[in-house]
């Protein structure tokens, strides 16, 4: 018995009308398109017929008390993390990452390296950087500060570092030679590197 | 002829009815039953404290031992309730204090505790062995040290996400050396500095100690001595986790944890370095609870690997995070997966949750035994969720969220009411369900003619009418628990069947179409229930008009009339 009730279901799924086997009064003609989240429900009803052609205006969620519905609890203990977003030059598409749970320089590049599988990280004299091994291209990492500018990672203290960072981006090489102390790579002195 | 047994032997028939339900059902036969059953009842719960008073508790059941209490209404999680609505425990440890000094052990959820509470809970009760608090407020660690000071024979301190303030940070030593009796000690929700050599020596007379939760104060290496004393555990909170790998205390670490083997459950990792996640390993076999929940910081990858260690896990709480990529791989490494939470990693960042359909349908079809679910997710189709159905049938706890509370299906933008009725026509035993997504009055058409176990209902920014609601309170027998905001229920669905509301605990309506009017008929009609309306602007400052809308009402029923202890703001009409 459930199995064809879920076979129907099923089915007017992909034909888009609703069957169903009851016969009370359905209110299947008075679909109400909410306008808005915030207690939209003036005395005009907007009744449209077809949702396909409805507006689908992105709420104000921001606005929405207790929506969507985490305990007080969980939402300090989250607050207490600082995601940003990371770029690569190249890559369609950022990720993110929580500053607050790493503890080192050497921490936040394994996490990149994590996140975008195809870079290594790679060692030349002190500076950190991350390479490609399929193409070669080299990435610098660097961060947007509190002031907009931006700055090579690395410079200052971690925490320092943790506390202005807004955002990260992995440029290549070439784009960041005018960012500072950081000489295009030459070979080491002999020192031990791992590219 | 049983009501010539002797009272002895009734009575000992009774002590194998653990459940309130078969209690209270059997207390209804006769009055001798009813006797023999009140001074042998040891357990009483209390879904609403308003519901019945504490003198009125003990004249019944004087020989009570554990009591349950819930204050305020549910919707108090999400900020909706203010916070001073209510729900104050003193007057029962008062009361109990005079009536009833057997008190072993109290249970309260979303109550307001004071540290004048605890210290005569400290002071009363003689055998007291069990405090759980859970999302409770007002108390601070000195309540708590007064419990640890005075409490004898304390087996379990449990503190589930209260908030708590924390002046001093000593209770913990408060503990004496003569207290050998903890199984169960929770405090991962402070969040101040705690005595770390008392909490080690706690732990090591403490031999019956099974379950230990403790808060991001205690450091790695801490940690570490205490497993090491403690290998007999069974339930672990870790607060704070080691962050570097290389350490000398992440190598203790992991040692230790391969004698670990008794640890069938594991949460915390509040801060946790993912490649510190390898400690882990050896225990995760034997894992059948994991609560990663609070840790934001594990990329997918990881948890992933270690889930997959995760053979016997029954119950995964986890961030979103996981990603449905991840899901697929829980539905193909846990098998047995009972319960799954699944919870937004981050709250202020509205439409980047990676979880969508694709991996509550993955969990269904590898998880059969699937019973409790909660679910944020980015969207939701029609078609998964009668896949779920189909797959799932013994869904006990459904509660769907999606971020944006009307999004429609996201393939065919219907509404999901299709969906969430494969679900509960599917689901016999479902009690509790909350829905989200685009809905209309079709899908409370559904749960009324489908949910015939359902307990308690869950509503936002749902329906068209009236009759959405009308056709849940004609339907839902067992309806216990209405919660409703933000919906088009009015005045007519309110006043359609006011005698149910005597059969329910409590009906919750904001940012619906009621009007003071209709409530205060409603009250006039029923004296038997009370109904509070919360203003928490100045909406009804001076004459109330009657056909003006009630932002917040919460109606229950109750045997004592209207309570006392209301703030200004709270109306019971």
């Amino acid at each position: 018995m459930s199995s064809e009730i879920t076979k129907e279901l099923l089915e007017s799924e992909t034909s888009g009308v609703l069957k169903t086997e009851l016969t009370l009064g359905l209110p299947g003609d008075s679909l109400v398109q909410k306008s808005g989240i915030k207690r939209g429900f003036s005395d005009v009803d907007l009744k449209l017929a077809n949702y396909d052609q409805a507006e689908s205006q992105p709420p104000p969620q921001a606005q929405v008390v207790g929506w969507p519905p985490v305990r007080s609890y969980r939402k300090n203990l989250i607050k207490n993390c600082k995601y940003v977003k990371v770029g690569v030059d190249g890559a369609p598409y950022l990720r993110k990452i929580d500053l607050e749970i790493l503890s080192s320089y050497q921490d936040l590049l394994t996490a990149m390296g994590d996140m975008f599988t195809c870079l290594t990280i790679c060692h030349v004299l002190n500076e950190r950087k991350l390479m490609d091994s399929a193409n070669g291209e080299e990435y610098v990492p660097t961060y947007e500060d509190k002031d907009g500018d931006w700055m090579l990672v690395g410079d200052v203290p971690w925490k320092m570092f943790v506390e202005s960072c807004k955002r990260l981006r992995l440029m290549t090489s070439s784009e960041a030679i005018g960012l500072g102390a950081a000489a295009p790579s030459t070979p080491s002195k002999g020192s031990s590197t791992s590219c | 002829m049983i009501n010539y047994f002797p009272e002895e032997v009734l009575e000992h028939v009774f002590s194998f009815l653990t459940s309130h339900r078969d209690r209270n059902a059997v207390s209804l036969v006769c009055k001798s039953w009813y006797n023999v059953e009140r001074f042998s009842r040891g357990k009483v719960f209390i879904g609403n404290c308003y519901a019945i008073s504490p003198e009125r508790l003990i004249s019944r059941f004087p020989r009570v031992r554990s009591l349950t209490l819930k204050g305020k209404p549910h919707f108090a999680d999400f900020n909706l309730v203010l916070h001073d609505w209510g729900g104050y425990v003193y007057p029962w440890i008062e009361a109990m204090a005079k009536g009833c000094t057997n008190l072993e052990e109290l249970r309260l959820k979303r109550m307001l505790v004071s540290d004048a509470s605890l210290e005569l809970i400290a002071k009363s009760f003689p055998n007291f062995k069990s405090l759980v608090l859970v999302s409770c407020e007002g108390f601070t660690t000195d309540g708590l040290a007064a419990i640890a000071s005075n409490c004898r024979f304390l087996r379990e301190l449990d503190l589930q996400e209260n908030e708590v303030e924390d002046p001093r940070g000593q209770w913990l030593s408060c503990f004496p050396d003569s207290c050998t009796s903890l199984a169960s000690l929770n405090f991962a929700c402070l969040k101040g500095e705690v005595n770390l050599a008392a909490l080690e020596r706690l732990v090591a007379r403490c031999r019956n100690l099974k379950s230990l939760r403790l808060n991001h104060a205690v450091p790695p290496d801490v940690l570490q001595k205490i497993l090491a004393r403690a290998p007999q555990l069974v339930d672990l909170g870790a607060g704070s986790f080691v962050h570097d790998p290389e350490s000398e205390t992440y190598n203790k670490l992991k040692n230790v944890m391969q004698k670990c083997t008794s640890i069938r459950s594991l949460s915390g990792f509040l801060d946790v370095n993912a490649r510190c996640l390898p400690a882990i390993y050896p225990i995760c076999i034997n894992l059948t609870s994991l609560n990663l929940s609070y840790a934001p910081g594990i990329y997918s990858k990881e948890l992933v690997k270690l889930i997959r260690k995760c053979k016997k896990l029954q119950c995964l709480w986890i961030l979103d995070t996981i990603g449905d990529k991840g899901l697929r791989v829980v539905a193909s490494a846990c098998k047995e997966l009972q319960e799954l939470r699944v919870f937004k990693s981050d709250p202020n960042d509205v439409g980047n949750a990676a979880i969508t359909e694709e991996g509550l349908v993955a969990i269904s079809a590898g998880c059969p035994n699937l019973n409790s679910l909660l679910y944020f997710c980015r969207q939701m189709t029609n078609t998964a969720l009668i896949t779920v159905a189909k797959n799932c049938p013994n869904f006990i706890r459904f509660r769907l969220c999606t971020l944006d509370p009307i999004t429609p299906d996201a393939v065919t933008m219907q509404p999901l009411d299709n969906g969430f009725g494969a679900i509960v026509q599917s689901c016999k035993g479902l009690k509790r369900l909350s829905v989200s997504g685009l809905l209309t009055d079709q899908v409370f058409l559904y749960i009324g003619m489908y949910a015939e176990q359902l307990e308690t209902l869950s509503i936002a920014f749902a329906g068209n009418s009236d009759k959405g609601m009308v056709y849940v309170l004609n339907g839902c027998k067992k309806l216990k628990k209405l919660e409703i905001r933000d919906s088009p229920f009015g005045n007519m669905a309110l006043l359609a069947d006011t005698g149910k509301y005597e059969t329910m605990r409590s009906l919750w309506m904001s940012s619906c179409k009621v009007t003071f009017g209709a409530c205060k008929s409603l009250a006039e009609k029923m004296p038997r229930l009370n109904v509070e309306i919360i203003n928490e602007g100045d909406e009804m400052e001076g004459g109330s008009d009657d056909r003006q809308n009630v932002e917040k009402m919460y109606l229950y029923r109750t045997l004592v009339g209207p309570r006392k202890d209301a703030p200004d703001s709270v109306w019971t009409l």
